[in-house]
């Protein structure tokens, strides 16, 4: 067992490893923060060459959560690209993978702070997405029962820090997906505001790790 | 003879001094193309190299820049400038001196491309950068003459190559320059001679006088040393003592955290209140400048220190040094010997304090090698190309530039004079377009190639590159402050990965103070004072030496001897005994001691090859242990031996050593050890991969490690064949993974393998089991660790019983 299962506004998700985030009684999986072509990005602007694979790696571990969960909707969850340029710019294969990663199911881009218009892809571009008792925004609100990503929250077991899903009872803050992508720790204080005492943090990497959201102390929480 | 002219020798004359033999010699050799003087310390090294400077501009003044110094630290470049301006202003000289280094404010640093002085004091990342600017030709236009103190230093590091390769620019500016270096005593001097050359000129070498032999002996102490360890607390009171006898002691510690601990057990036994001292890397600079300042009043007894200071400002009052624990590296014992005294013609006085008892054997080997002026150094590797890649970076900023003058010119620095083009062509690509097999950034090239002259895409990015330059890679450290409301006091520095492990109300020591762990603003450790506790100690990863490998052979030659009048009666009878049970190890042989103990199968192999490589070893053959089913537990090493325990005994060791076995180890194994992944960060970030500092904000060390591994994983992934790559594996030869020295070993020892079955520890394997630094086997291992912790905490706190989907789950994805 891989996975960490938990209820949201009396719906059952799961966590998986990669940080990927699964809902089964819709069969609907949700990504965030893919930051597609951030190395066009980067290199675009004058700053460093990084190795240009990220795309390749990001879209394969999409394509292998994909196989196994057999998704009737993928929900990606805002930032999917690292700019509306680095969507235009990636290549003809890179977007052919999207388009065979799409076929046969439904396929939904979140509006995020880093792609706020619609990229020229298949797939239906929202602002928010709402289904059941859930709401889904790029960045996290007041709302109960909401599923948002953008902080790209990370946090530390044994002096070991990976990216990490936040979850307390009104909200889960996703960890971001892309393989080029930082992290906040969630001690920060922001991601101490935002979320209750009692929250969760499930580690990614090798399994799902369900932990106490590590917090500072002698901060207000 | 070239004579001084009449106001020099009247000032000498007014001084009392007469012009030194070697001082004669460089003012003979003054019109060398590359001249080098190795001198000791205190012997008038720096006059030597800026007289015929001095004698120039008096003899036929004018404007510009005439003479450049640099020296491997910005104090020292102030201490010159001070020091030289005495003579210039005494003889009423025409002569501007002036320093320019990190801490030199930004209009007098205008003001110097300006308007540069005669004499100019920078440092190796300072010149770098003013090569870099679009007036280079303009600011070094009339330079005669540029003289490298400290070269010795430099010339180990990467910042000696970078350095190489700014006076190779410099050289083509003004082809006339003349190259001075001025060293201490080395093992191999036409080596330095070799890279201060503008090649293929020769250099000519000054030998000065080397003074009368160091007084250097073992300190003996009531208490025997202890068996393992390396914090020579039982010294204490013998140390204390020595430094009662003399008016100042300099105590050189091998790491920053044993300095710590040292002085800390050195203060609570200091009855009589002592001033002494702490000085370490890891030190606020107020605190450090405040010890030093405290130094040059002559106002403390004692300094603990580290390498910190073996460079340096002259003081004249030290009169003993005192070397805690084995000096690794007679080399640098004896420039450390040479802080003592800094008076020419006077012996210096020095102290070994071992450590532990496997210590003494190395203290007498390091004393007689000494005595037979035998000093170890490793040669240097061809010139890295991670360094190549900035320069390359630096010199677009500085203008367009021809592939083939630039080349032309890189070959000329000695270490670089066997670069082949396409060693150079692949770096210019990677500086080009990053190198990819992946074509990528054609459309956003970082260099532009237009009418045969590379040249920088965007211009803007010159402040990015510059931003970025230098060699020295710091630690991921956080900063320490007193928890206060105006942003308290600064300590320090602690190593990021101990502040992730401490949590509030956690002690530890810095600066020979005890604190308490407050927790973590915005990237600072927030302290308070806690006098009373019992400390953690404060990690720092620092650089641990490793054993040389010319000692090394020497402590395995002293083995053979019939008997050790030379060492003291205990540890003389200790290597009797192992004799006696077992054997000693033998240079050209490998011993290898299998026994059982503690319900374990433990094996020792007594490798000599130095704590880095030892370690790299320990797992290359625990790898090896766990695919052939032997199941290793964990393994720990020192400077010459590693110990594995296990479940199974080792029956056949000769597959485990081969070189071509453990080379093959390097390539697959070691690749995502984090050994390899730090290795590929420093060079990754020399070669303007990885950007330490954005004009937006210095990015935090934690994301820089976050996205480093990434970049290696997704490289060895998708572009195995990659320059960083490369470079990478040819760093991993030396410094932390030290792949030569195993290589060395397996060479050495090969087909000479002693395995030796017995019933029990041996003497000399019986130290290894109190040693800290125990690596267990991963495999499975760290997961399983991870969730157990997990799982005690969820139900420490709770959570694993309100969380209702933990019950169990209705549904599982099907993997």
């Amino acid at each position: 067992m891989n996975e960490h299962v938990f209820t949201l506004a009396g719906a059952t998700l799961t966590a998986l490893p990669s940080g990927a985030l699964w809902w089964a009684d819709e069969r609907m999986l949700t990504v965030s923060d893919l930051h597609l072509g951030k190395s066009e990005r980067i290199a675009r602007r004058g700053g460093a060459m990084l190795p240009p694979y990220e795309v390749d790696a990001t879209l394969h571990r999409l394509a292998e959560d994909i196989a196994r969960t057999d998704p009737a909707t993928v929900l990606c969850l805002g930032d999917s690209f690292d700019d509306l340029t680095a969507a235009e710019n990636l290549s003809e294969a890179h977007a052919l993978q999207i388009t065979r990663l799409q076929a046969g199911r439904r396929w939904i881009w979140a509006e995020g702070n880093h792609d706020p218009g619609p990229a020229d892809l298949g797939g239906a571009h929202v602002a928010e997405y709402r289904l059941g008792p859930l709401a889904f925004r790029h960045i996290a609100t007041a709302a109960t029962g909401e599923i948002s990503g953008h902080y790209h929250p990370k946090a530390a077991i044994r002096g070991q820090a990976r990216p990490a899903f936040l979850c307390d009872a009104d909200r889960v803050i996703m960890p971001a997906y892309g393989a080029y992508t930082g992290g906040l720790r969630s001690d920060s204080d922001v991601l101490q505001r935002l979320m209750a005492p009692s929250a969760i943090a499930i580690l990614t990497g090798h399994r799902a790790l369900a932990i106490p959201m590590p917090r500072s102390r002698g901060k207000a929480a | 003879m070239t004579d001084l002219p009449p106001i020099f020798s009247d000032w000498f004359a007014s001084k009392g001094w007469s012009i030194h033999a070697h001082q004669q010699d460089m003012l003979d050799a003054a019109d060398a193309p590359s001249l080098l003087l190795i001198a000791p310390t205190g012997g008038g090294k720096t006059l030597a190299g800026f007289l015929p400077t001095l004698i120039d501009l008096h003899e036929s003044p004018g404007e510009g820049l005439h003479t450049l110094y640099v020296s491997p630290l910005k104090a020292l470049a102030a201490d010159i400038r001070r020091n030289l301006t005495t003579p210039v202003t005494e003889m009423g000289l025409p002569i501007r001196i002036e320093d320019r280094t990190g801490d030199t404010s930004y209009t007098q640093k205008r003001r110097q491309r300006a308007d540069p002085p005669h004499i100019l004091l920078t440092t190796p990342e300072s010149l770098a950068l003013l090569t870099s600017y679009e007036d280079a030709p303009r600011i070094f236009k009339g330079l005669k003459r540029v003289i490298v103190d400290e070269i010795h230093a430099l010339a180990e590091s990467k910042r000696g190559d970078q350095l190489m390769l700014a006076l190779a620019r410099l050289q083509s500016l003004e082809p006339g320059l003349k190259r001075i270096g001025l060293s201490a005593t080395v093992e191999d001097p036409q080596a330095i001679a070799d890279q201060l050359a503008h090649h293929p000129d020769p250099t000519r070498i000054v030998n000065a006088d080397p003074g009368p032999a160091p007084d250097i002996q073992m300190l003996t102490t009531e208490e025997l040393p202890p068996w393992a360890g390396g914090g020579a607390k039982y010294s204490i009171p013998s140390v204390l003592d020595q430094v009662k006898k003399h008016k100042t002691t300099l105590i050189f510690h091998n790491t920053r955290a044993q300095a710590e601990i040292f002085f800390h057990n050195l203060w609570l036994a200091n009855e009589d209140d002592l001033p002494i001292g702490i000085h370490h890397g890891s030190l606020a600079r107020e605190q450090r400048q405040k010890v030093e300042a405290a130094m040059v009043r002559g106002d403390l007894r004692a300094i603990v220190c580290t390498g910190s200071l073996d460079l340096g400002i002259d003081w004249g009052d030290v009169d003993l040094v005192i070397q805690i624990g084995a000096p690794k590296n007679v080399k640098r014992l004896v420039q450390r010997i040479g802080r003592a005294n800094h008076r020419y013609n006077a012996p210096s006085k020095a102290l070994l304090v071992p450590a532990n008892r496997f210590e003494v054997v190395e203290c007498v080997a390091a004393l007689e090698a000494v005595k037979d002026h035998d000093l170890d150094g490793d040669p240097k590797g061809p010139g890295p190309r991670d360094v190549l890649c900035q320069h390359i970076l630096l010199t677009a900023c500085a203008g367009p530039f021809e592939a083939d003058a630039l080349y032309a010119e890189v070959i000329t620095v000695g270490a670089y004079r066997h670069l082949t083009r396409d060693q150079f062509n692949a770096c210019l690509e990677f500086c080009a377009t990053g190198g990819y097999a992946l074509r990528a950034y054609d459309k956003w090239k970082r260099l532009k190639q237009t009418d045969g002259l590379w040249h920088l895409r965007d211009p803007r990015a010159a402040r990015n590159i510059r931003m970025n330059m230098g060699t020295i890679m710091d630690t991921d450290t956080l900063k320490v402050r007193l928890k206060s409301r105006g942003g308290g006091k600064p300590l320090g520095e602690v190593e990021e990965g101990f502040a992730a492990t401490l949590t509030a109300g956690d002690t530890f020591l810095i600066g020979g103070q005890i604190v308490r762990y407050e927790g973590l603003d915005q990237m600072t450790v927030q302290v308070t004072r806690r006098p009373s506790d019992k400390p953690r100690i404060a990690t720092f990863m620092g650089t641990k030496f490793a054993t040389s490998t010319q000692l090394s052979h020497r402590i395995q030659r002293m083995f053979q001897q019939p008997d050790w009048p030379e060492l003291p009666q205990h540890t003389a009878d200790w290597l009797a005994l192992q004799r006696e049970v077992s054997k000693l190890p033998e240079p050209d042989r490998l011993l290898i001691e299998s026994f059982p103990f503690e319900g374990r199968a433990q094996t020792v192999v007594y490798g000599f090859a130095g704590r880095n490589a030892m370690q790299t070893l320990g797992l290359l053959v625990t790898q090896r242990m766990e695919d052939s089913g032997l199941e290793p537990l964990g393994f720990v090493t020192t400077d010459y031996a590693l110990l594995i325990w296990g479940l199974r005994p080792l029956d056949d060791p000769e597959p485990l050593f081969a070189a071509e076995n453990l080379r093959e180890g390097l390539e697959t194994w070691l690749k995502g050890n984090a050994v390899m992944k730090r290795t590929f960060k420093q060079s990754a970030t020399i070669a303007g991969l990885i950007e330490r500092n954005t004009p937006q904000a210095r990015k935090t060390g934690r994301q820089a490690t976050f996205s480093s591994d990434i970049l290696y994983d997704t490289l060895q992934k998708y572009d195995p064949d990659h320059l960083l790559l490369d470079i990478t594996r040819e760093e991993a030869t030396r410094g932390l993974v030290d792949f030569g020295r195993i290589e060395e070993m397996a060479a050495r020892t090969r087909g000479r393998i002693d395995h030796l079955h017995l019933d029990r520890v041996t003497p000399l394997a019986a130290p290894l089991f109190l040693e800290a630094g125990r690596v267990p086997v991963k495999g499975a291992g760290q997961e399983r660790l991870l969730e157990e912790h997990a799982e005690r905490l969820m139900a420490s706190a709770g959570i694993d019983k309100i969380d209702p989907a933990k019950t169990r789950a209705q549904w599982r994805v099907p993997w």
